[in-house]
């Protein structure tokens, strides 16, 4: 079988290793993010190494999609390091404060236009968001199936793949006809490490830069404008447990705790 | 004046950081046991593109530089000296090659080496010492299109896992040449190998030379080349590399001295609060300033071309005593958890003391320095 495009959309974050530094800006209630270093999004890493994995097996190309500030640039810089062979990055001050919807209506645009691929590749969810709400979004707008939570993809043939899903206890394998949205998890693979001179080849490399226009997207369906989703409020839940005593012979306090357990519809 | 790195050094630095925490970090306990250096790693250097970063493009390497050099070993060496410097020493063995080689000598070793494939090693220091070059007895005898090498070099990294060594012997009274032999060639044999108290995981032992025939078109430059050749490459290589390996300590045990003294409590608060342990910590913190501004300093100006051995001589003498000073200080700061074997700080100490007598001791290094001074601001 032979393939035509590998697309993997990745994020630039901030760094989860400085989890503990990170802040969030009270009033437009988002991640400060300027403090904290930025990487491409852990998730994201193992999409791009899952798309590597196919091009090396069966070939045609992987194209990298990001969204973001000029500085995302970096993350574009380093999957091709890891072997990527092209980056698109979607970024205009238009596509500012986008939230999932609006994310995806931009990624669906760009992908569009790039045409020709098998499958979409995307880490499941971000260490920033932690949505997960983007791959099957982008499938939507795509008209194109997907599948979350992948832990193993195998090609059946051009048309159809075998996924390995995780679930609680457990994984379910279901078949996805192609293309397809993909969205991995970490047991997937272990990304790679670019090489020095894969470093230096990605400097040397251009990284495509489009705007709202170059996708022609609506301009009511980008950035903040065409963003649904409003933050009125972060906080950190209290997880505390209701405990309850009861008291009394054990034949009674048995008795009582059946009687608890049915009204809470437990048992 | 510009003192940030170049975007593609930013990244070599994140990938180095990378293998160094994912692959080397979880071996240093058993290299620390065992004294063995772990191949696996050695070859994952190679595939990595660490091996080829001073060879130029045409013969294998990326030519990416002294100073990215740097940045490579002193996160590899945050991690384990020991794993730096066996690196390190293998960009030493290719420097003869690199920097005095004909284009078929290039040709001939370079590309293995730069992929890993091949691990060099420089064969100076004898047991009558390595700092006097001129007294050195191993003899290379010319025998038609031949030389026969005698003799017996101690203290030497990567001996017994070296392919291709650079040897240095004497070709006349007082005519220094230099020679590649392969680890194959009959005569050559690793022979001690020692038992160092630190840097345990980074191989050093004695090489026998025993009616070593190699052709003379091993021979690096001409005869009377190789004390110039010697003396060059383990200035410009040699020297930076110890100091990058001894930066990496001292980045260290910046790193955990701040995470011990915030974490750790004494009359009810993080012992960060003393002014005693905030000495300390800041005493570590000029050491490391001062070190790796140097170490960058000295690279940068080799990379620009110009001469720089009272540059490296200082670079070198400043990290190797200050990881030594700094490890020492973080024993004092973690209190009598810093000498127990589950905790890094002794570690760190054995791994810097090797450090200051390797590539000429600190006093060496000041000659050097002196000479270099004297010229300059006379």
């Amino acid at each position: 079988m032979s393939f035509l495009n590998v697309i993997v959309c990745i994020k630039q974050v901030p760094d989860p290793q400085y989890l503990s530094k990170i802040t969030i800006d009270p009033i437009s209630k988002t991640i400060r993010r300027e403090d904290v270093p930025a990487v491409i999004n852990p998730l994201d890493k193992h999409a791009l190494e899952e798309g590597l994995r196919i091009r090396d097996e069966y070939g045609g190309r992987v194209i990298v999609v990001s969204m973001g500030p000029p500085q995302a640039e970096l993350a574009c810089r380093e999957a091709l390091a890891m072997g990527a062979d092209e980056a698109i990055l979607l970024c205009d001050k238009a596509f500012a404060g986008a939230d999932t919807l609006s994310t995806s209506y931009s990624l669906s645009l760009a992908i569009k236009m790039v045409g020709g691929f098998n499958v979409i590749l995307c880490g499941n969810e971000t260490v920033d968001g932690s949505t997960g709400q983007v791959p099957p979004q982008l499938a939507d707008f795509l008209n194109i199936p997907h599948v979350t939570r992948a832990r193993k993809i195998e090609f059946i043939d051009e048309g159809m793949a075998r996924v390995e899903r995780s679930i609680e206890y457990g994984y379910m394998v279901v078949k996805v006809t192609l293309p397809a949205v993909i969205a991995v998890t970490r047991e997937i693979n272990i990304p790679r490490i670019p090489t020095v001179s894969g470093i230096l080849e990605a400097h040397q490399r251009e990284i495509k830069v489009w705007t709202a226009k170059d996708i022609e997207a609506e301009e009511e369906r980008i950035g903040l404008a065409g963003s649904p989703t409003q933050v009125v409020d972060i906080f950190s839940p209290e997880i505390g447990r209701k405990g309850e005593m009861l008291r009394g012979a054990p034949e009674e306090v048995v008795k009582l705790l059946i009687q608890r357990l049915h009204e809470l519809g437990v048992i | 004046m510009d003192f940030s790195f170049t975007p593609e050094q930013e990244m070599l630095r994140k990938t180095a950081r990378e293998f160094a925490e994912r692959e080397v970090a979880p071996k240093v306990a058993q290299m620390d046991e065992t004294g063995k250096v772990p191949m696996d790693l050695v070859k994952r250097m190679g595939e990595l593109g660490f091996g080829g970063m001073i060879i130029p493009k045409e013969y294998g390497g990326t030519g990416v530089g002294h100073l990215a050099r740097i940045i490579i070993l002193e996160e590899i060496g945050r991690v384990s000296a020991a794993m730096a410097n066996t690196l390190q020493i293998h960009h030493l063995g290719e420097s003869p090659i690199i920097y005095f080689g004909t284009d078929e000598q290039k040709r001939k070793w370079l590309p293995s080496m730069a992929s890993g494939k091949k691990i060099g090693a420089l064969a100076l220091t004898e047991p009558v010492g390595g700092s006097d070059v001129l007294g050195i007895q191993t003899v290379a005898k010319k025998e038609g299109d031949a030389y026969v090498i005698n003799g017996r070099k101690c203290f030497i990294t990567n001996s017994h896992i070296s392919d291709v060594c650079g040897v240095i012997a004497k070709t006349g009274e007082q005519e220094i040449t230099c020679f590649i032999v392969e680890k194959s060639t009959p005569g050559f044999t690793p022979g001690r190998e020692e038992d160092k108290f630190g840097l345990r995981g980074c191989n050093t032992g004695e090489i026998v030379l025993e009616n070593c025939k190699v052709p003379a078109e091993n021979m690096i430059g001409k005869p009377g080349d190789g004390l110039r050749i010697a003396l060059s490459c383990i200035s410009n290589v040699g020297r930076p590399g110890v100091a990058a390996a001894a930066l990496g300590i001292v980045r260290k045990c910046l790193e955990e001295a701040v995470k011990y003294a915030n974490r750790r409590p004494l009359y009810g608060k993080p012992i960060a609060n003393l002014q005693a342990i905030q000495w300390l910590i800041t005493d570590i913190y000029m050491d490391y300033e001062i070190s790796r501004w140097t170490a960058y300093y000295a690279a940068w100006l080799r990379d620009q071309g110009v001469r720089c051995d009272t540059e490296n001589s200082l670079a070198k003498f400043w990290a190797t005593r200050g990881a030594v000073r700094c490890a020492e200080r973080l024993i004092d700061i973690f209190g009598a958890y810093g000498v127990l074997n589950e905790y890094v700080p002794q570690r760190l100490l054995r791994d810097a003391w090797p450090l200051v007598s390797a590539a000429g001791t600190s006093e060496i290094m000041r000659l050097v320095m002196a000479g270099g001074i004297l010229k300059k601001y006379a």
